[in-house]
């Protein structure tokens, strides 16, 4: 496509950037075909063909963001469906981080819409806070319909009944390998994960010990920075992302890294880009080590080989793939294929490929799109019928937990538990009745 | 500046613009009208992005009486109205004038009824192509008709432009799998033609609908003709040193009496462009032909044997058949995405001039020396079988003068493929992007009696006006009528 930008404006590497994703664009529409967002609203202008083109237009006459411009975008998931469908290979989340960057500087949001996201990005990132907050929100839960603004019913409809304690697993620590030491892992704890649930990392971490790895918690490692980053607010992300590319710099310098274990698929998509994000700075060599490391937790399990996995019993399992892992990092089989090795039968629904309206922050701050993508996603699930619904992100977890009666785990979870873990607690008493095992045992 | 002009916007009509959304707003729902400069822009243009023009106002209609209620008030006011499907015509089918009103059919998107027994679907005509077929999946039919952009073209896209597709081939284009419509004329007048049933009486007025290119009115739902799906499919890749010669082999696989599917040809630098998006193992040669055939186990079999021995005769550098389903699918993914991903290597113009089948080697020889003569590179992909070729020139849109040069190359292969006794447009329609060189197929009296046929639907001209003739032609009709009451 034709772009309009003067040298000045290219000499900016921000824009240069926008430049070439921009030209790679042909215009060709495949991508409003997978959008989630044009598919619930059927305006152009909420598809990745209308938002690029609202996007160069703002970037190319260097415009003060109008309101009509922020909605579209604010509208975008970041789902990134659309770079899985490009086959021009169109870079769109290079191009709407920037966009958004630059709305976050030149645009003036209403004091409400400022009030709020100031408040998310003070507390989402840090596990302390936010399990204060979570603590606060589940006394104020039982109000919530006297709350006038929707998006502010719509966090406390999210508060989960049952809140875990901290974890010990989430300190600072280095773990031995159950056995011999086939290779040595940082795993990235996470950040609202750790105060929503502290199954995830302890059997991420059980798995890990089982299949050789000495896991390494390091020492000051923190959120990623997506949250953040998804906001446009790029020095505090920069900052979340540079303790983390410090502390794992260090790991690697002191006693070598093989991966940097992620089991929050939102957050490996940016760690797996800090390479980009620092690209003009003092830490670009570092973090790209940091970059080229990152691995979700299936990417290394496929690599490893699940050990003797035959402790579960073969429950139907539908498995959600989560944006971030299946567009963001382009890892689609991995997971299904470690599920299927552990004995489980899996089940995928239609339009797998669509969000499920968590997305971050998304169903926070977008409560309308959010809830409709979320009944589409929950009505796709249960019409296959699963015994248990299994995703790897902690938002797709929440998301869709609350939006169905039937228990949703961790990949992980399942996983630990095929190779001699504990039963997932959330399993409850999950439909023992019909797993065929379950009804040998019972004849 | 680019050589083909659109006719210059009515500032009376512009000056209005308050009045004509307020009128809208009036009778629609808020949500249905999009009218922010800041937004109409997003509608300036479809895949075609060398002609840009941003719309007066965008509506977005939810239902058939939401559409005629638009086309009611434009008509009215006299504001000439664009349609558009998904807005991926490569012919600027969808391309607005600053004094129009776009009516969009993209929330149209209704699956309306499904008789496997009477083999037909009705639906909304905003439904894209491809999500027909997956409705039917489980019924185990499909809709043929398969543009390379069925991901995301919708239904009535595919009808104002008679859209083809690979498997045309065998199965025919939009208007062989088209059984009736539900439209609005351009006063906003609901009317409907055929149904599920054959009918051979009275005129076939539905032949006139297919492939109108939205001049005639805007198509909301229409009833399509389903087939069962084949008991299996293969599709085979076959790699010559030389586009002649495979453009032979295409010529001789018809001509030996085996109907494939498809046959679809890429060259070399198509190839490259595909292969990085698909990763389907493509032959590392100058031309690949992609052979599709289907049936039972043993008919697939027979009629690979049959193309493998003519195939021989000319000494492919490769024939390798698909070993299994994941590969057949990439191998069409590649394929499908083709226009697409050559955006890798720059901007293009793609055409669609057909030849008839047994000119494709003298054709792709012509287009090669043409391509030399301009200097400017052409990449080659397209239905082979059905002689539907599709030439991209590869261009730089932002180096002064490039589009100029590409437009004028592209009008040098059309005119090739007219004097080879082919047309202008197999499927994507003529749009803007042909318009002007309509009299080197046409004569004025053939073209006088089409728009005397566009007359008789839209006595106005407001639907599409600038489209499909070149403008001197079309001038009395859009000035004549622009006062008619």
């Amino acid at each position: 496509m034709q772009t309009n930008f003067t040298e000045d404006q290219l000499a900016d590497p921000a824009t240069r950037r926008s430049n070439e994703i921009l030209r790679s664009c042909v215009h060709c529409g495949f991508c409003t075909a997978t959008c989630p967002t044009y598919k619930v609203l059927g305006d152009e202008l909420d598809s990745p063909r209308g938002r690029i083109y609202l996007m160069k237009d703002m970037l190319e006459n260097s415009k003060v963001p109008d309101e009509k411009t922020v909605k579209h975008i604010d509208r975008c998931l970041s789902c990134l469906s659309c770079m899985t469908t490009c086959p021009s290979g169109v870079h769109y989340m290079h191009l709407v981080d920037h966009a958004r960057e630059y709305i976050e500087q030149n645009y003036k949001r209403r004091w409400d819409e400022r009030a709020l996201r100031w408040l998310l990005a003070r507390i989402l990132p840090y596990p302390g806070r936010f399990r204060v907050a979570l603590l606060g929100a589940k006394l104020a839960k039982p109000f919530r319909k006297l709350l006038p603004d929707a998006r502010l019913r719509a966090m406390l409809e999210m508060v989960p009944a049952r809140l875990p304690a901290p974890s010990p697993s989430d300190h600072p620590q280095t773990i031995p390998a159950e056995n011999d030491r086939v290779k040595r892992v940082a795993l990235l704890t996470g950040c609202a994960q750790r105060a929503l649930n502290t199954d995830i990392n302890d059997a991420t971490i059980r798995l890990l010990r089982r299949h050789g790895c000495e896991v390494v918690i390091a020492k000051g490692i923190g959120c990623c920075g997506a949250l953040t980053h998804h906001m446009g607010k790029t020095r505090e992300s920069h900052q979340m992302a540079a303790i983390n590319v410090r502390a794992l710099t260090a790991e690697i310098d002191a006693g070598g890294l093989d991966a940097v274990v992620i089991n929050t698929s939102g957050c490996g998509t940016t760690v797996k880009d800090y390479g980009h994000m620092f690209r003009n700075d003092a830490l670009a060599e570092d973090a790209g080590r940091v970059a080229a490391l990152a691995k979700d937790i299936t990417e290394v399990l496929s690599d490893l080989g699940l050990k003797d996995a035959s402790h579960a019993e073969p429950l139907r399992v539908a498995y959600h793939a989560a944006c971030s892992l299946q567009h963001g990092q382009q890892v689609r089989s991995a997971p299904k294929d470690l599920l299927k090795a552990a004995g489980f039968v899996v089940v995928e629904p239609r339009d797998s490929h669509i969000c499920c309206g968590s997305a971050g922050t998304y169903n926070l701050l977008q409560p309308a799109i959010s809830v409709e993508l979320k009944a589409r996603k929950v009505a796709t699930l249960e019409a296959i019928r699963p015994q248990v619904i299994c995703t790897g992100n902690i938002g797709c977890m929440m998301q869709i937990g609350s939006g169905t009666g039937i228990p949703v785990v961790h990949t992980v979870e399942l996983l630990d538990w095929a190779t001699g873990g504990p039963r997932p607690s959330s399993l409850g008493q999950v439909a023992s009745a019909e797993s065929p095992r379950a009804q040998l045992v019972s004849a | 500046m680019s050589t083909i002009a659109m006719p210059t916007p009515d500032e009376a009509i512009i000056a209005r613009k308050s009045e004509i959304v307020a009128a809208l707003a009036a009778a629609l729902p808020a949500e249905t009208i999009v009218s922010d400069p800041e937004e109409t822009r997003a509608y300036e243009c479809d895949a075609l992005t060398a002609y840009r023009c941003p719309p007066l106002a965008v509506v977005l209609p939810r239902t058939t009486e939401e559409v005629a209620t638009a086309m009611r008030i434009c008509h009215g006011l006299r504001v000439p109205v664009i349609p558009r499907g998904a807005g991926t015509s490569l012919a600027g089918g969808a391309l607005p004038t600053a004094d129009s009103v776009v009516i969009g059919t993209m929330r149209l998107r209704e699956f309306l009824e499904i008789d496997t027994a009477n083999r037909y679907i009705r639906v909304q005509t905003g439904v894209t192509n491809l999500s027909v077929s997956a409705e039917l999946e489980s019924e185990g039919f499909f809709y043929a008709p398969d543009p390379s952009s069925q991901l995301a073209c919708t239904i009535a896209g595919n009808i104002g432009m008679n859209s083809g597709g690979a498997h045309c081939l065998k199965y025919g284009v939009t208007a062989n799998n088209l059984l009736g419509v539900r439209m609005v004329l351009a006063t906003g007048e609901i009317v409907e033609l055929g149904g599920p049933l054959l009918g051979a009486s009275g005129l076939d007025i539905l032949s006139l609908i297919c492939g109108s290119e939205g001049q005639l009115a805007i198509v909301t739902e229409a009833t399509l003709r389903i087939v069962p799906k084949p008991e299996g499919a293969r599709p085979m890749l076959i790699g010559f040193d030389s586009a002649e010669t495979a453009g032979e082999c295409v010529a001789r696989i018809i001509r030996s009496g085996v109907l494939p599917v498809a046959i679809e040809y890429m060259d070399d630098v198509c190839l490259r462009a595909v292969e990085a998006f698909s990763k389907a193992g493509y032959p590392d040669c100058p031309a690949v032909l992609i052979v599709e055939v289907e049936g039972s186990d043993q008919e697939i079999a027979d009629q690979i044997e049959r193309i493998r021995a003519v195939a021989a005769e000319l000494h492919p550098i490769e024939f390798r058949c698909s070993r299994n389903a994941d590969e057949s699918q990439a191998i069409w993914k590649g394929r499908k995405s083709a226009f697409g991903a050559m955006g890798r290597l720059g901007d293009y113009l793609c055409l669609d001039g057909t030849v008839p089948v047994s000119k494709l080697p003298y054709a792709l020889k012509r287009i090669g020396e043409l391509s030399k003569k301009a200097g400017l590179e052409v990449a080659n992909v397209f239905h082979a079988g059905d002689g539907n070729m599709h030439p991209l020139i590869l261009f730089n849109a932002n180096r002064p003068g490039d589009l100029e040069r590409a437009e004028a190359l592209g009008n040098d292969i059309l005119r090739l493929c007219v004097d080879l006794g082919g047309c202008l447009s197999g499927e994507h329609g003529v749009g803007v992007e042909k318009r002007d060189l309509m009299p080197t197929q046409f004569a004025p009296d053939d073209m006088a009696i089409q728009m005397e046929i566009k007359g008789a639907f839209d006595r106005a001209w407001l639907l599409n006006p600038a489209k499909v003739f070149p403008l001197e032609a079309s001038r009395p009709h859009r000035e004549g009528a622009a006062t008619c009451s």
